[in-house]
């Protein structure tokens, strides 16, 4: 009788000492977790810069300038452009 | 003497003859004091609990606000029009505000203001606290940081930025500091795009961890993203090209729209002059407004198109009829003009040659019911139903009260008023086989929506050969190419009402039109307010802007050809030649 109160005794300390540590990684993931969700936040917010600069850069305004004054660039000509279907029967280019 | 030594001398204390009076003062002294621990105490824990427990929790039971921010706009392939991005803004609490002349100097230098100028925005009357600088630059932000002020903090806001800046923003509108949409899109879409901010009561230790949630997280809810049908690269291109035309032809404004001819949406919409969201320093509420939407004007010619739809629905007469136009066309007292006489006319001259004494004898034909049955029908004097903020219905008045005059004027467009983008809308009614969609601002599926039948297929066709005939030789607007495309459309070109009558001076240019006319893809209105350099007819001042933009979006859309003569004309240079060939590869097999 007196052993097994022994034995139960050390089975209760057991256990407290897992629950003991089971909420200690409880704690520690929380924080993991806590700290991701903050880091998940600022990569979110700087997703929203880059965005907001790659449109700045893309910017239709900005392009349309650059290719005409720094790569000189121009709209080709309707006598410079050869219009090809998918269809062969179409084929407006054909002579 | 038996007594052990200790008792003893424990019995001579007891002997000592103490006065009462001492035992009673250090008694009390000690009972006084206990009691007034106990009722501290007491005072603390059960009446006064607040005070403790606040301070407590100011470490460790804190109540958070989730951030949330305004969605995003972007265009229909994705290209962002309107984001909201978090900002340092600096504020003040002018109670708690202790500045040294020093640090005075010091922030006045940091926000590159004058010491005198600084002074004066910290002077707010204000007991609670006030924005004095929103937003500061990252740098400015450390900076201010650093100088660790009482009373002056910064605080994260969002702002918003649109990319696009000018070119698109009377589409999609701004919103003030508070983030509440002022204009456009960002008006009438606030709720969707607004978020809700959402709140954790949370427990954190002396690190300032989080270490559990106290209560259920009521989570943020993030504004809605909004996909607009605007295609950004079209709305450069009605922009740049409506800007080029204002001040070629040093107009007062103007405005372009395109839609797409199957679904009604609009894929560009620009207006003359011109703001820009980002800075609006200069504000000024005229430069705002969406003139394509809201502002309404007579629309002239381009009335025409619709009455010989209603005359050929009704089979009153057939697109060859002849119809005499003699040049002393009177109804009651009112003599109807052409610029151009011609003794007679077929329907389809009539609208290639824009007469109004054959626009006004057809109508003539119609009762007045039947008449406005047709113009109420493609939607005029009724709201485009696009959802825009202070969208105009125009005006189309009853029937009823119309006179013989007014029917035969409202024949080539005046004694009605229409925005563009009605205008626009009800030549889908020719682009579309007879059928109208409603508009949209937002992108949508083709199968979401169902139009509304307005002519019978044949009747739409045969006015749109009538409006191609239009830009081809001996029409208003024979001038108006689209290179390798067809196009119909007509002409339109109005005088002002200035202080109640009609200014010989001032007009009002417009031209809409479709491509490709064999099965139009894009519908394109123009309309130039007041040119002012000489040239004022809708043909030479409206009708290049629609063809540049036309042209340019059909190739930006790789749209077939199907404009034959242009198309051999094209193949003429060999390919093989030095000179670089650009290929176009265009139709299935995607």
């Amino acid at each position: 009788m007196s052993r097994l109160n022994v034995v139960l005794a050390l089975v209760l300390v057991l256990c407290a000492l897992a629950v003991i540590q089971a909420q200690h990684r409880a704690r520690n993931y929380f924080v993991e977790l806590e700290r991701l969700k903050k880091e998940a936040h600022a990569l979110d917010e700087q997703w929203g810069q880059l965005q907001l600069e790659q449109s700045t850069w893309a910017n239709p305004a900005r392009v349309d300038t650059l290719a005409r004054t720094q790569l000189g660039l121009v709209a080709p000509s309707p006598e410079r452009t050869h219009v090809e279907t998918s269809d062969a029967e179409t084929l407006v280019s054909a002579p | 003497m038996s007594y052990q030594p200790r008792n003893s001398r424990a019995h001579q204390l007891l002997k000592l003859n103490l006065a009462p009076w001492r035992m009673v003062t250090v008694g009390g002294l000690l009972l006084g004091g206990l009691v007034l621990v106990a009722g501290r105490a007491f005072y603390l824990q059960g009446l006064h609990t607040d005070y403790l427990q606040g301070k407590g929790d100011e470490v460790a039971n804190r109540n958070l606000t989730l951030p949330t921010h305004r969605g995003q706009v972007s265009d229909r392939h994705g290209q962002l029009l309107a984001i909201s991005t978090p900002v340092e803004s600096l504020w003040a609490r002018p109670l708690e505000l202790r500045l040294s002349t020093e640090q005075h100097a010091h922030l006045a230098k940091v926000l590159g203001m004058s010491p005198q100028e600084l002074s004066k925005n910290l002077t707010h009357k204000t007991r609670g606290e006030f924005a004095v600088r929103r937003p500061v630059t990252p740098e400015q932000a450390v900076s201010i940081a650093a100088m660790g002020v009482p009373g002056l903090y910064l605080r994260r806001e969002f702002r918003r930025y649109y990319p696009a800046g000018e070119v698109a923003a009377h589409v999609v509108g701004f919103t003030n500091v508070d983030d509440l949409g002022q204009e456009g899109v960002e008006r009438a879409y606030q709720s969707w795009l607004v978020g809700r901010e959402g709140e954790r009561h949370i427990l954190r230790d002396r690190h300032g961890n989080t270490i559990r949630d106290l209560a259920p997280i009521k989570t943020a809810q993030m504004g809605g993203n909004l996909a607009l049908a605007l295609d950004l690269k079209i709305q450069y291109l009605a922009h740049r090209e409506l800007a080029a035309a204002i001040a070629t032809h040093k107009a007062k404004g103007g405005s372009v729209v395109v839609l797409d001819a199957k679904t009604g949406e609009i894929l560009a919409l620009a207006n003359q002059p011109i703001f820009n969201p980002n800075n609006r320093s200069n504000y000024q509420p005229g430069l705002m407004r969406n003139r394509a939407v809201i502002d309404t004007f007579e629309p002239g010619s381009t009335v025409k198109p619709f009455v010989a739809a209603a005359v050929l629905e009704r089979g009153l007469f057939t697109p060859d009829s002849v119809i005499q136009t003699p040049d002393n066309f009177r109804v009651g007292t009112k003599l109807v003009r052409d610029d151009h006489p011609h003794p007679q006319l077929t329907v389809t001259e009539i609208i290639q040659k824009s007469s109004n004494i054959g626009a006004a004898k057809m109508a003539m034909t119609l009762t007045p019911q039947q008449f406005w049955e047709v113009l109420h029908r493609v939607g005029l004097g009724e709201k485009p139903g696009s959802g825009f903020p202070g969208e105009t219905a125009g005006l189309l008045r009853d029937p009823g009260t119309w006179r013989p005059v007014e029917q035969a004027t409202m024949a080539y467009g005046y004694g009605l008023s229409v925005s563009l983008l009605q205008m626009t809308r009800a030549y889908m009614a020719f682009a579309n086989d007879g059928e109208v969609m409603p508009l949209s601002f937002l992108r949508r599926e083709p199968q979401e929506i169902t139009g509304e039948r307005v002519f019978s297929p044949a009747v739409a066709r045969e006015v749109r050969t009538m409006m191609e005939a239009v830009t081809q030789e001996g029409g208003t607007g024979q001038s108006i190419h689209v290179p390798g495309y067809r196009i119909a459309g007509k002409t339109g070109t109005a005088h002002k009402v200035l202080n109640g009558s009609y200014a010989s001076d001032r007009y009002l240019s417009s031209f809409i039109g479709m491509a490709p006319a064999s099965n139009p893809r894009l519908i394109i209105g123009v309309v130039i307010d007041e040119p002012s350099d000489g040239v004022y007819y809708g043909s030479s001042v409206a009708g290049p802007v629609f063809a540049q933009v036309m042209g340019a979006s059909l190739r930006l859309l790789a749209l077939p050809p199907d404009a034959p003569e242009t198309a051999t004309r094209m193949t003429r240079g060999t390919p093989a030649t030095a000179a670089p060939t650009v290929v176009a590869r265009i139709g299935g097999g995607m």
